[in-house]
């Protein structure tokens, strides 16, 4: 076999494969009958494949399909929900995108539950209120969340307040107080020093090109 | 034939999953089988049929209904065999001790596995016998031979199957063919 041209045993492979052309076939067969080598191998390759096929079917388990359907996930009716946001694409994007942003207000609202203030120079804690004590001047805004404050020197700045209360005393505040309660407020807030910090960058870079 | 399954896969797809047990129902043998030849275990072969199901079915949204449903589910199966038989195959270094074992490496502990003794495959039905020398083949000439012999598909779909070029299906059959007359030589 090792003396037989190359192609036969292209042809061979080809012709097993059912792959033939009639040309290369008439080429193969003529081989076939003058040399014993590759009838040989003909023949047992023939063989192989004949084993392999009679290879019995084989069935699967009588409770095949019952198991199989007990393994599929249970899902209906989140598979109706899937469903529903495939064919609705902008329509999730729009829902998700609300519940996002609602869900970032909101825990920003949250988040803030701890005590906190705006540092500034003279400023005395007392447990969970913000004192200016006596004869102090504190300068600049003061913003208190969760927490109360109580000015008994002098106060150049703006107080808000936030979940907690101004207790009046005998000190002076040059700015305005806030006081801020519940969720919505917060929110209108927000939105509010939003606006303004943004006119302020604005009004601060016209003030740069100047 | 397709048309019947593609009516099938448009109630899954609505939310009737009773209509997925009619298409394993169409395709559980064919797939088994593939299973069965390919890892030569019953209980593995069922199993990883049993998955390949289950993801058709997790996945069917994404099958494009303009193809062929079998082409698309045998090839899931068998990339689920192929992964088995690769998990199988120790990764590890085989010529480290094994835990506990004085002396003994690896060699010795997979060593049954490799070839069974002359006796013994005298013993086996025809069968048995091409069954065992069909899971001896390398992975990938095995998994072309089964599905070009034992599930008689055209070599096209096969190259779709397993999503390699035709040229390359007929090489692996044309390999694993040559392997197997070896194989069985003394049969």
């Amino acid at each position: 076999m090792n003396t037989c041209p190359e192609n036969i045993i292209q042809y061979m492979d080809d012709y097993l494969d059912g792959d033939i052309n009639a040309a290369d076939e008439a080429v193969l067969k003529a081989h076939l009958e003058s040399c014993i080598d590759c009838r040989k191998q003909y023949h047992e390759l023939t063989k192989t494949i004949a084993f392999v096929q009679s290879a019995s079917h084989i069935q699967a388990p009588a409770d095949f399909v019952q198991k199989t359907m007990q393994r599929l996930p249970k899902q209906s009716q989140r598979g109706g929900v899937q469903r529903w946001f495939r064919k609705n694409p902008i329509l999730t994007a729009a829902a998700l995108f609300c519940i996002l942003m609602s869900a970032a207000l909101f825990t920003n609202f949250n988040d803030d539950q701890q005590f906190a203030f705006t540092k500034q120079e003279n400023l005395v804690v007392e447990g969970e209120t913000v004192v200016v004590p006596e004869g102090q001047v504190v300068t600049g805004d003061i913003t208190v969340r969760n927490g109360d404050i109580r000015v008994e020197g002098e106060l150049r700045g703006d107080v808000t307040i936030v979940n907690g209360k101004y207790m009046a005393s005998s000190g002076v505040i040059t700015g305005e107080i806030e006081e801020i309660d519940r969720a919505f407020e917060w929110l209108w807030y927000q939105i509010k020093s939003g606006v303004k910090e943004a006119a302020t960058i604005f009004s601060g870079s016209e003030d740069t090109e100047e | 034939m397709d048309a019947l399954v593609n009516k099938r896969i448009k109630k899954v797809l609505k939310g009737d999953q009773n209509a997925f047990a009619e298409i394993v129902e169409l395709y559980q043998h064919q797939l088994y089988q593939i299973c069965y030849r390919m890892l030569n275990n019953k209980h593995e072969a069922e199993d990883i049929a049993q998955e390949a199901f289950m993801r058709a079915y997790v996945n069917l949204h994404t099958f494009d209904q303009q193809r062929k449903f079998s082409t698309w589910l045998y090839r899931i199966a068998t990339n689920l065999c192929i992964d088995r038989i690769r998990k199988k195959k120790p990764d590890y270094h085989l010529d480290a001790e094994v835990r506990g074992t004085e002396g003994l490496d690896m060699y010795s502990s997979i060593a049954s596995d490799d070839q069974l003794p002359e006796e013994e495959l005298m013993r086996m039905e025809v069968q048995e016998r091409v069954q065992y020398e069909i899971s001896r083949l390398p992975d990938k000439y095995r998994a072309a031979i089964v599905l070009k012999y034992i599930e008689e598909l055209p070599l096209a779909e096969i190259s779709e199957i397993l999503d390699l070029p035709l040229g390359t299906v007929k090489t692996r059959i044309h390999r694993g063919r040559e392997a197997l007359r070896k194989q069985l030589s003394n049969l």
